[in-house]
């Protein structure tokens, strides 16, 4: 009976050899999908169950931090600034998931990333925490000035470093606060997400990168740029002095804002936003204009270290110029079929300032340790070339002139030079949206920045003229500009 | 203490020495599940894991003292199991935790009746058909209306004044005694094979009785009961047993096709059993319904991973009946891959000591006994963790030794002094050489220390 008992173990044996090949399978090749899948609650208690790195800001403020609950769930967020970083830190949201920099930086704020890991078998044993500190390059007095500035009115700033890629300031109003999305309580939680879900003036939509608008006037400056690099213009050509353009192939005409006359030289043009100059620039390069909104970014993705990523900008399509020619006079003014988010036209602003090349912006400065040793830091790093440094330079001194006196006076400020441009989209709907976006100093900027007033046209004492976009958004970018001109330079980190 | 030959004493230091180390492995492992500090776990049970840890020693002086030739691991392995179980129970619910440690005790005490009661197990062949009967109505009492009670769809409970137990438990130890002395005294008939469909020689239709009987009691277990796992295994046992007895694999193939046409039927008739095929086929697309327990024990196992999390630190609490069916899955999660195929080790030894006694054992019947008691923990252990990895069908069966489980721990006590004093009856002289020859390959001049 031996061999029997024998061939029985050999069975039995066989049977376990099917069980530890199952549990290979279970535990290794499919544990991935099993650890991680959305119905796994231990991926979330496991999220929840240790504390999270701080967000401060780069003047050390703190923006994001974690406190021990007596909930399944451990730790929670708070967000001692509510909504004026709302966007940036984003939620950390049980139900929501996260966005923001809670999402872009999670493994870093989870102490997951390799560069948090211990790194010496003493931390192992005495079992340090090593959830990292994430230090953005976003400053809490110019983003408190940026929404001071507002004054609760809708839309966005955008303020950063050209040099760097660096973004100072970059607030949206309204904003939102991410505090209640990142309690536990589910019903409460879900109640104050539908709440600002319902609004209609979206607070929980960053319009500094999620939205488009027609940039209006200040898009002349891609303009200018394509006509010069492309020598369909020089700054002195001369063009006819109207009040209105006809456009090709219709019996429709560009304006001048306010029936106004003006034309002269591209300078001359620039200083005073002549629609129909700019009109006819748009006609005379064609597609070639298409070309330099590309070098600037238009229509491609912009690289940004928050979630959920920027809005893609847009412009005519490529190729349709013979088939409808005044699209691309609407184009020369930042009309039509133009469309870009705030970050696109700082970073439009900043090319210029930068001799023509635009850096990768970027919110987030550098990454420490539980020690406060940094153990990443960004650098700054070009993203794509606009355009020469000799076109950014004529570019910038007509852009000089405006602010010295042309259409965005208000964006002066004493004893700085301030390159900048107006502009005032018309937009279906409503007032036209007022814009500014300028760089100072103007000879080696250390800012560029780009201010939206939604419907900003509505202040306007008469129809929304040209000088509207002078007078609403230039003081906004003016005081957030003085803000970070002013103070001490950043703490090196 | 009476040592006939002089060498009981070596294994009985050897049992000794490895319950010290599976102490030290079960202590540990308490230990680190009170610091993980995320259990609910207070310490309250300490004492009553030292008390668990006197119980084996008690075991340990019973075998001393009432079998002391007998095997040296299978004890030291049960008290492997039992520790991880006690673990992992108290882990996740003290209480039951504590209900453990007095069913531990009770188990430990069946243990030590069964050495001294059974005296020689070769006695036991006579009372085959008082086991028979025993067996046949442990098995039916559950269906019985008025003691009878369903748990979790399974009727396989009975109530008796304060104590609930699962007779299916007691029945497969004692039918497998039946049916060792059984099939012994009729394996001459039953190995006759006087026909053939090709080259395959089939026996005598009338032989097949046995096996059609068989078939039935678990057709009914299944049907009344809705015991799936406990069906699997009474049949499964069965047949293994007419194989061991008679040496023809027909008895095999007919059995799984008898299996195959019972399951087909039940697949058919029985929405219990439909269901939990559909669940084991693709558990996904109902996984908060009837796929919850599988699906969660998936998750689990993949939580787990190679390491897995560490004991005390994975969350087996979302886990249903983690404590009882899906122990496993705790433990895949906490201990990791390397904890569960060592768990599955220890399950491949204890069944390799079983097989071991049972091919060392003189009488045939002895030799029967013994593998059939072996292949009830091997058949269980397979039913229980093939479930809930999703190798098979899930179907509620204990996991030996590990489980939550009153009834069943008590059974698998009885078992191993079973099996240990069968152990202990073989050929001292055959056990001796055996071990000579190993001992002095594995460790010269060891024999002579002692």
């Amino acid at each position: 009976m031996n061999d029997r008992i024998r061939h029985v173990g050999l069975a039995l044996t066989l049977l376990f050899v099917v069980l530890a090949g199952q549990l290979t399978y279970l535990q290794i090749v499919d544990a991935d999908d099993l650890s991680e899948h959305p119905g796994n609650v231990r991926k979330v208690l496991r999220t929840y169950a240790e504390p999270r790195g701080l967000i401060l800001s780069a003047d050390e403020k703190i923006l994001a931090r974690s406190v021990g609950t007596t909930t399944e769930f451990q730790f929670r967020r708070l967000y001692p600034t509510h909504s004026l970083f709302g966007h940036i830190t984003g939620m950390f949201s049980f139900t929501f998931g996260a966005t923001g920099v809670e999402s872009t930086f999670n493994n870093e704020l989870a102490g997951r990333s390799e560069d948090l890991q211990f790194r010496n078998l003493g931390d192992l044993l005495v079992g340090k925490e090593h959830a990292g500190t994430v230090v953005l390059t976003v400053r809490s007095d110019a983003q408190a000035a940026a929404r001071d500035a507002l004054a609760g009115r809708a839309g966005s700033v955008v303020a950063l470093n050209p040099k760097t890629g660096e973004v100072l300031a970059m607030y949206s109003e309204p904003g939102f606060d991410p505090e209640p999305l990142s309690a536990h309580g589910q019903t409460d939680v879900r109640a104050a997400f539908d709440t600002l879900n319902a609004d209609p003036a979206k607070p929980m939509l960053p319009r500094a990168w999620r939205e488009v608008y027609p940039p209006g006037s200040t898009f002349k400056i891609v303009t200018a740029t394509a006509a010069i690099d492309h020598g369909v213009a020089t700054p002195e050509r001369d063009f006819p002095v109207l009040t209105e353009l006809d456009l090709p192939l219709t019996d429709r005409s560009l304006k001048n804002f306010g029936g106004s006359r003006c034309g002269g030289t591209l300078v001359e043009s620039f200083r005073r936003s002549c629609n129909t100059t700019f009109g006819q620039l748009g006609l005379d390069l064609g597609e070639k204009l298409l070309d330099t909104m590309a070098d600037f970014g238009i229509g491609e993705s912009v690289p940004l270290d928050l979630a959920p990523k920027p809005a893609r900008s847009l412009g005519p399509q490529v190729g349709t110029f013979t088939a409808d020619a005044p699209k691309f006079a609407q184009a020369g003014i930042g009309q039509g079929d133009v469309a870009v988010t705030p970050l696109q036209m700082a970073l439009v602003t900043a090319a210029i300032g930068n001799g023509g090349v635009i850096m990768t912006p970027h919110v987030v400065r550098e990454v420490r340790d539980v020690d406060g040793v940094v153990v990443n830091r960004i650098d700054p790093e070009p993203w794509r070339t606009a355009t020469s440094p000799e076109t950014a330079a004529l570019v910038r001194d007509m852009m000089i002139q405006v602010v010295a006196n042309g259409t965005g006076s208000r964006g002066q400020i004493p004893g700085v030079t301030v390159a900048g441009k107006t502009g005032t989209a018309q937009a279906p709907g409503g007032p036209p949206h007022t814009w500014f976006v300028a760089f100072a100093p103007a000879e080696n900027p250390v800012v560029a920045v780009a201010v939206l007033v939604e419907r900003g046209g509505g202040e306007s004492l008469g129809a929304g003229d040209e000088a509207t976009g002078g007078r609403v958004a230039a003081p906004v970018a003016q005081s957030v500009m003085s803000v970070i001109l002013n103070s001490p330079p950043l703490p090196a980190g | 203490m009476a040592t006939p030959t002089g060498i009981e004493p070596r294994q009985r230091s050897d049992e000794l020495l490895l319950l010290v180390l599976v102490a030290i492995l079960a202590a540990g492992g308490y230990l680190l599940t009170l610091l993980s500090e995320r259990t609910e776990l207070t310490g309250s049970l300490t004492p009553r894991l030292a008390a668990v840890g006197l119980l084996f020693l008690a075991a340990h002086v019973a075998v001393r003292r009432y079998a002391p030739g007998a095997d040296a691991t299978l004890l030291p392995l049960a008290a492997l199991l039992d520790g991880i179980g006690f673990i992992f129970v108290a882990r996740l619910d003290e209480d039951l935790a504590a209900a453990q440690t007095v069913w531990t005790a009770v188990g430990i005490g069946a243990f030590i009746v069964t050495l001294i009661v059974v005296k020689e197990a070769r006695a036991l062949e006579r009372y085959r058909y008082t086991f028979a009967l025993i067996g046949i109505v442990t098995l039916l009492l559950p269906t019985i209306p008025g003691i009878g009670r369903e748990v979790n769809g399974a009727r396989l409970w009975v109530r008796l004044g304060p104590i609930n137990f699962q007779p299916g438990e007691i029945a497969k130890v004692v039918l497998v005694i039946f049916f060792a002395s059984y099939l012994i005294e009729k394996r001459e008939l039953l190995s006759e094979m006087t026909r053939r469909v090709g080259r395959v020689p089939l026996p005598e239709p009338r032989h097949l009785g046995p096996l059609l009987a068989a078939w039935g009691v678990s057709l009914v277990i299944m049907v009344q009961e809705k015991d799936l796992g406990s069906s699997l295994l009474f049949f499964g046992v069965f047949a293994v047993m007419l194989y061991l007895a008679t040496g023809r694999g027909a008895y095999v193939g007919i059995a799984g096709l008898m299996f195959g046409v019972g399951a087909a039927l039940a697949y058919r008739a029985f929405s219990h059993v439909a269901t939990r095929v559909t669940t084991w086929l693709d558990p996904w697309p109902d996984a908060s319904g009837q796929g919850y327990q599988l699906v969660q024990s998936l998750y689990a196992f993949g939580s787990g991973g190679f390491a897995g999390t560490g004991f005390g630190l994975g969350h087996p609490e979302k886990i249903p009946n983690a404590a009882t069916d899906f122990v496993f899955a705790a433990i895949g999660e906490e201990l990791g891959l390397l904890g569960a195929v060592a768990v599955l080790i220890v399950y491949l030894l204890f069944i390799g000591s079983g097989l071991r006694i049972a091919a060392r054992a003189e009488r045939p019947f002895l030799k029967l006994l013994a593998a059939g008691l072996t292949t009830i923990v091997g058949v269980q252990t397979f039913i229980i963790l093939g479930g809930v990895t999703r190798v098979i069908p899930l179907t509620g069966i204990t996991m030996p030794f590990i489980s939550y489980g009153g009834s069943s721990l008590v059974s698998n006590f009885a078992l191993l002094a079973l099996l240990l004093r069968i152990s202990a009856e073989s050929d001292v002289d055959e056990t001796l050489l055996g071990r000579d020859a190993g001992l002095a390959a594995v460790a010269p001049g060891v024999r002579g220390a002692s």
